[in-house]
């Protein structure tokens, strides 16, 4: 083949439009493969509301219900928890709940609660999302003699105090999660829902 | 011409058989003073084509689905012939592999093989490495235990800590708001069907460039400077039958461990199968000490002594990368450490305890104390591949050797 005669740049100008044209067309094939991999229309609409019966919660006790697939602790703070909380507050990371993606706007309060007693949070650490193990007790021997109560993250090592704050000097970012939810009842709520809403 | 020979030049006119046969065993050669350490590489090609064979052969029982995924593989383990023993293969060898991989590392880095000329043998071999911690990350989801849960639920949760797109790459990954039924699936098609395909890439290219440049060799001394008048490498013999035979010998002794670990100690007291792994997935409850498996525990260490997420997540990943930059950050001018002086074999030294201190604390329950030893050990990591281009300069050498050395 010669190539006498040949227009070099017309062929170069061909060359490069085409492997263009090849290379969108390469993207563009992508773009479902890619989406596929989201979560399902199933996956996104399975997060119906649950509802949890917390008449028979003791003081100082916890209970765990599921909601889109993730733990919801509920406990029942005794006075003396509520009386500790401010006492944690110069070790905290955010004890003024500044972080607004962390509660609804009705939970922003020095308990992080509706109700002064029940604290209603995602057992998801916002670290690597393992679920923080609960320990209740004052002082323990392993947690050093501040500590007043809370969740220890068993995965790094995480803290947060019983308002689900989290403490200074350990991995996780912010504090525990708070989802919606709102009375039902007095000893009936429904998790999944804001307040207000019907 | 014998009809043998005529048959296999029929074959040579078609697809150049007796050249590759040539080009990569016969008239490949290779330094004649290879040592103990130059058995893993062939080791890790043999546990490869294991953990095919046996994988093949349990996807034909293993249902990838939440609800069932469990029950099959305890329906492996006790009612399918032979079952416990493709299984225990399988597992066995993913720690098997790990070991060979890491011993075969550690030879590269005290021979300096990932020195100029080899600079991309080593690189794709941190790609198979990395393509490695894929692959057993996502089988040891398959299990569906609680170990299998909660391990994919950190691991993913690190993509979260990028800034900006990590929620969405998070949920991406797992293909739900949480580890699910979604998550196992595709991790299913990852790990029998995506990673080996890029695995087996990797090791050809690996090979390949391997094959090009040539073999380093304990006294880090290019054989191919010195060649005979055939054109022959003088301190080079060919690598069959010379080393498949060698190798053949490693293999046994290989098989002999193996097969002690396989039959008498196959969870290996927890280092290879933990015991909460022999507990379905709860996604409502995260065991009271979770570990990954022994092979990751060197970097999760480093993840957890920064008290910080997206920096303690970017340090594991520096602690990764940074191993992809060797070649550039060795500045002496020898390769082996036989000729190599104390500021390397010192920092080397140090390097080992710190590798094994932070595999040790990252099964261990994060303390105090413990968090700072790891700080301690992750500093020493991190320094001796950032120090490396100023004390590999200044450290005193031995004069190389013409020719090879048998010690």
């Amino acid at each position: 083949m010669s190539n006498e005669g040949v227009d070099t740049s017309r062929r170069r100008f061909l060359t490069a439009a085409t492997s263009v044209v090849g290379a969108v067309g390469v993207g563009a094939a992508l773009v479902p493969f890619i989406s596929s991999m989201n979560p399902s229309a199933r996956a996104q609409a399975a997060g119906a509301p649950v509802d949890a019966d917390i008449g028979k919660l003791e003081p100082g006790a916890l209970m765990t219900v599921e909601w889109r697939g993730k733990p919801i602790w509920i406990v029942n703070r005794t006075k003396q928890n509520l009386e500790d909380l401010p006492k944690n507050d110069p070790r905290l990371k955010d004890p003024k709940s500044d972080v607004s993606s962390q509660q609804p706007e009705y939970c922003v309060n020095e308990y992080r609660s509706i109700k002064r007693e029940y604290l209603v949070l995602i057992g998801i650490c916002t670290h690597l999302g393992c679920s923080p193990t609960y320990r209740p007790q004052i002082a323990p021997e392993d947690l050093g003699p501040d500590w007043l109560g809370g969740w220890l993250c068993p995965c790094h090592g995480s803290r947060f105090d019983l308002a689900g704050r989290v403490f200074d000097g350990v991995p996780a970012p912010t504090n525990l999660v708070v989802p919606p939810y709102r009375y039902v009842t007095d000893t009936h709520i429904r998790v999944g829902e804001d307040q207000g809403a019907a | 011409m014998s009809r043998m020979q005529t048959f296999v030049g029929w074959i040579d006119a078609r697809f150049p058989m007796s050249k590759l046969w040539k080009e990569h065993l016969s008239e490949y050669y290779a330094p004649k003073n290879f040592n103990f350490w130059y058995f893993f590489g062939s080791l890790a090609l043999l546990v490869l084509v294991n953990q095919i064979v046996t994988g093949i052969f349990l996807t034909m029982n293993y249902k990838p689905d939440s609800h069932l995924a469990f029950a099959s593989v305890e329906y492996i383990m006790r009612d399918v012939s032979w079952g416990w023993l493709i299984r225990y293969m399988h597992s066995t060898g993913a720690s098997a592999f790990f070991v060979v991989v890491y011993l075969h590392m550690f030879r590269g880095l005290i021979y300096g093989s990932f020195r100029k000329p080899r600079e991309l043998v080593w690189i794709f071999g941190m790609l198979i490495y990395v393509a490695l911690m894929a692959e057993a990350f996502m089988g040891y989801l398959l299990p569906w235990g609680q170990m299998s849960y909660w391990g994919a639920q950190v691991i993913i949760s690190l993509f979260g800590a990028i800034p900006y797109i990590g929620d969405g790459l998070a949920q991406w990954i797992r293909g739900d708001f949480v580890v699910s039924d979604a998550t196992l699936n595709r991790f299913f098609a990852f790990h029998v069907i995506a990673l080996p395909l890029v695995l087996l890439g990797l090791v050809v290219a690996h090979i390949i460039a391997l094959h090009e440049v040539g073999s380093n060799n304990p006294d880090g001394v290019e054989i191919k400077k010195n060649k005979g008048d055939n054109g022959i490498p003088k301190d080079g013999i060919p690598f069959h039958p010379y080393y498949t035979v060698k190798d053949i010998v490693g293999v046994v002794v290989f098989l002999m461990f193996f097969s002690v670990v396989m039959f008498f100690f196959p969870e290996m007291g927890g280092f290879f199968l933990e015991a909460n792994n022999f507990i379905p997935a709860d996604p409502l409850k995260t065991p009271p000490h979770i570990a990954p498996l022994w092979y990751f525990t060197p970097f999760y260490a480093i993840l957890r002594a920064v008290p910080n997420k997206p920096l303690g997540v970017l340090a594991m990943g520096v602690s990764i990368v940074v191993m992809f930059f060797l070649p550039w950050l060795d500045r002496s001018p020898v390769k082996s450490i036989r000729y190599r002086g104390p500021i390397f074999k010192g920092a080397l030294a140090l390097f080992v305890i710190s590798f094994f201190g932070l595999a040790y604390l990252g099964m261990q329950p994060p303390t105090p104390l413990l968090t700072n030893l790891a700080r301690v050990f992750s500093a020493i990591y991190f320094g001796f591949f950032f120090l490396m281009p100023w004390y590999t300069k200044i450290d005193k050498t031995k004069p190389v050797p013409e020719r090879v050395t048998f010690k």
